[in-house]
């Protein structure tokens, strides 16, 4: 067993769930202020749409099969799919794409 | 059903995301030295993608623990802000270790659903879906320390856009019934690809560059079109 190893894991599991339920703990009202509840508001949206764009692009092997997905799933959600058909059709783009295209 | 059978119906599909990607992550963890053991229960209790690969891969390399942590953080500060976006949706009595229990629950994706439940969130409905999708989030890396490279590269091209296709579903259906999300998602798809493309700029980590342009562009947003929140909590 190396303790080493278990050390540097123990912390990255302190530290990860630490980022997690400080803010958990702090704000415990509703907050009233309506600037901050305005950007709380946006931020889910945001920081979704920004870790998609462009990993999207990066994730598979050629970058077009990354916008095709994106652009079906886009209008998957638009039209009302839930979260598993949403992204079980980016998976079919990806595959599809990518077996016509490579 | 119940807010907990809900949690664990909408955990399934998160979860087999997560072992596709973890299985991936399994491969580099076990470059770390990764036992198949060590790598589930790490997995299981950080739940955190570009942190845990980003640790993993600083181990594999013999990097310090302060360079280790600081990796951490920066990888992982946009929970932060999910945590303190998700603390409006619950009770303000709520005892102090169901909000720490709760917290831990905050991934990108079960944050996801967890915003996209109607009104006041109940506990038990990101729990739920937490422990189904850690728990194949573990056994994905286990497996893959196992079995290494066993699914085809086409396969794994495939499965590694699932987890986008979960952001997608949750981000477009308030776009659709409200302008101002839609112009501050459409922003963040341009304003983010220009800073991955533009020289300098696109230098920045990713995970540095995510938690900057969620600050900037929510900041933007919430000036020009502040929104009016009734006190059920039902962002």
């Amino acid at each position: 067993m190396n303790y080493n190893l278990i050390i540097y894991l123990l912390i990255m599991i302190l530290v990860t769930n630490l980022l997690r339920v400080l803010p958990m703990i702090l704000i415990r009202k509703q907050i009233k202020n309506r600037f901050i509840q305005s950007f709380l508001y946006y931020v889910p949206y945001v920081t979704l749409a920004v870790m998609t764009v462009p990993a999207i692009f990066e994730a598979t092997t050629i970058p077009i099969a990354g916008v095709i997905a994106l652009a079906a799933g886009i209008l998957a959600a638009w039209f009302g799919l839930n979260l598993f058909c949403v992204a079980t059709v980016c998976c079919l783009c990806v595959f599809i794409a990518e077996f016509v295209l490579l | 059903m119940s807010a907990f059978s809900k949690g664990l119906r909408d955990g399934l599909p998160i979860g087999m995301g997560y072992m596709a990607v973890a299985f991936s992550l399994g491969i580099i963890s076990r470059n770390a030295g990764l036992t198949p053991a060590i790598g589930f229960f790490s997995s299981f209790f950080t739940r955190a993608s570009a942190g845990e690969l980003g640790v993993y891969s600083l181990i594999a390399v013999g990097a310090t623990i302060a360079e280790m942590v600081l990796v951490c953080i920066i990888a992982n500060l946009r929970y932060l802000l999910m945590s303190a976006s998700l603390t409006q949706k619950f009770d303000p009595s709520m005892p102090m270790w169901k909000r720490a229990l709760v917290a831990c629950c905050v991934t990108d994706e079960v944050y996801g659903i967890s915003i996209a439940y109607p009104g006041r969130l109940p506990m038990a409905y990101p729990t739920a879906a937490m422990l189904l999708a850690g728990a194949m989030w573990g056994a994905g890396n286990a497996l893959g320390i196992v079995a290494g490279n066993i699914l085809p590269v086409n396969v794994v091209s495939a499965l590694s856009v699932a987890l986008y296709g979960m952001f997608i579903a949750v981000f477009v259906p308030p776009c659709r019934k409200n302008k101002a999300v839609l112009i501050a998602v459409a922003s963040s798809f341009a304003i983010s690809w220009l800073c991955s493309a533009l020289p300098g700029i696109s230098s920045i980590s990713s995970g540095i560059r995510i938690v900057i342009l969620t600050i900037v562009i929510a900041t933007v947003a919430a000036i020009i079109h502040p929104v009016d929140i009734e006190d059920e909590g039902t962002n």
